[in-house]
């Protein structure tokens, strides 16, 4: 028998930690690949910017479709990063990783949601009131226009993450990707949209906000267990 | 990929009560595959502190650098792991096994495109590991002697 004793287990990970670590990673990978952010950023302002052009000058009429062509362009906008969520981890190996790590798979992968988010959510939320200057909408309807943003694009990406995840590794999964999740922005997009128009027609936009915080509850609760299942059988 | 998806045709698998799938397993598996799980993007340096984050351990920049020196990336630790030759990626992943505490190593193809130096250092940390008392299991088309008494498993027979 020799006397060498087995190693001992590594001490206890600690959660918060290692969550901050993917995310701190996912996010200095990013400011070191600048043009993956400016595409989603450009794409929404550029998108926005031509409707005014298109449509002509009437105030009337911009700041009757000004809600609805903000936040549709904000949801292709969010919707043309979400391929890249999982594919780069998936591509070098990261991926398997996280599957071995100590840690739930659907933390990680709300941690990686998170990261996605601030570079494709929040520039949007940012950039928002900048565009809504171009279709004359007053300020109490801008504000409304961010914080639904700021609501609706969180739910945007933990809903592009199930579909991100479930496409992996597809051929032409980016094409599958938007059957896939389109449907499920829909509620987010009417909510969205709904709440500015809602302000700016003097109704208030309590109600359609309290929804849309209702679907980013549900998508938060259910959609990185979802995504998290959906890795496993893509790694399988 | 067989530490993902483990699937006995009966019974269960586990190691020290930790069923083979569990986060208990996970934590004292140090895996490493085909894909060596580096950001191009970052540094020797940040890809073996976030991995070693991402493993749940607290390593100090001191032990990084140490482990860096060991495989013979001393110069090139602040340099983007894409500028990086593919043996010198690999060793930046050997860094990352210097550095691990986990009982349990399973690895693919360790030895694959590694010059003789980086082979004898491998070699080096793998007795290390196994002198520890940790185990050890890995695939390699070369022969590989190490110190310590193992099993070889030849898989031609399931080639044909």
């Amino acid at each position: 028998m020799n006397k060498v004793a087995l190693r001992s287990a590594p001490p206890a990970p600690s959660m918060g930690q290692t969550l901050w670590a993917l995310l701190t990673r996912d996010l200095k990978v990013a400011a070191r690949r600048q043009s993956d952010l400016a595409t989603v950023v450009f794409f929404f302002g550029v998108v926005a910017a031509l409707f005014p052009l298109a449509i002509g000058p009437e105030m009337g009429t911009l700041r009757l479709i000004g809600p609805g062509i903000l936040w549709v362009a904000a949801l292709l906008a969010a919707m043309l990063s979400m391929g890249r969520l999982f594919s780069a981890d998936y591509a070098d190996g990261s991926l398997e990783q996280l599957l071995l790590s100590a840690t739930p798979l659907p933390f990680l992968v709300a941690a990686k949601i998170a990261a996605h988010w601030l570079l494709s959510g929040l520039p949007l939320v940012i950039l928002s009131p900048l565009l809504a200057l171009q279709f004359d909408l007053p300020g109490e309807a801008m504000k409304i226009l961010m914080l639904t943003l700021l609501v609706g694009t969180l739910s945007l990406s933990l809903v592009g993450a199930v579909g991100a995840a479930l496409t992996l590794g597809l051929r032409s999964s980016e094409l599958l990707l938007s059957l896939l999740v389109l449907p499920l922005y829909i509620p987010t997009l009417v909510f969205g949209a709904g709440a500015v128009q809602a302000e700016m027609s003097g109704l208030g936009a309590q109600g359609h906000v309290s929804l849309l915080m209702a679907v980013l509850m549900l998508a938060l609760f259910l959609c990185p267990w979802a995504a998290a299942a959906a890795l496993k059988i893509a790694l399988e | 990929m067989w530490p993902l998806q483990p699937r006995p045709r009966r019974g269960a698998l586990a190691r020290s009560k930790h069923p083979i799938d569990s986060l208990g397993f996970n934590a004292e598996l140090h895996y490493q595959g085909h894909g060596l799980a580096l950001k191009e993007e970052l540094s020797a340096t940040e890809n073996l502190q976030s991995g070693a984050a991402l493993r749940g351990l607290s390593v100090s920049p001191q032990a990084v650098q140490a482990a860096l020196s060991k495989v013979g990336l001393k110069g090139r630790s602040q340099l983007p792991v894409k500028v990086l030759s593919q043996g010198q990626k690999r060793r930046v992943a050997l860094a990352g096994l210097v550095l691990s505490s986990a009982p349990l190593w399973i690895l693919d193809e360790p030895f694959a495109a590694l010059d003789v130096a980086a082979q004898s250092s491998l070699q080096g940390i793998l007795d290390q590991h196994l002198a520890q008392g940790g185990l050890l299991v890995f695939t390699s088309h070369q022969a590989i002697e190490l110190q310590a008494p193992g099993e070889d498993l030849d898989l031609g027979v399931f080639a044909a």
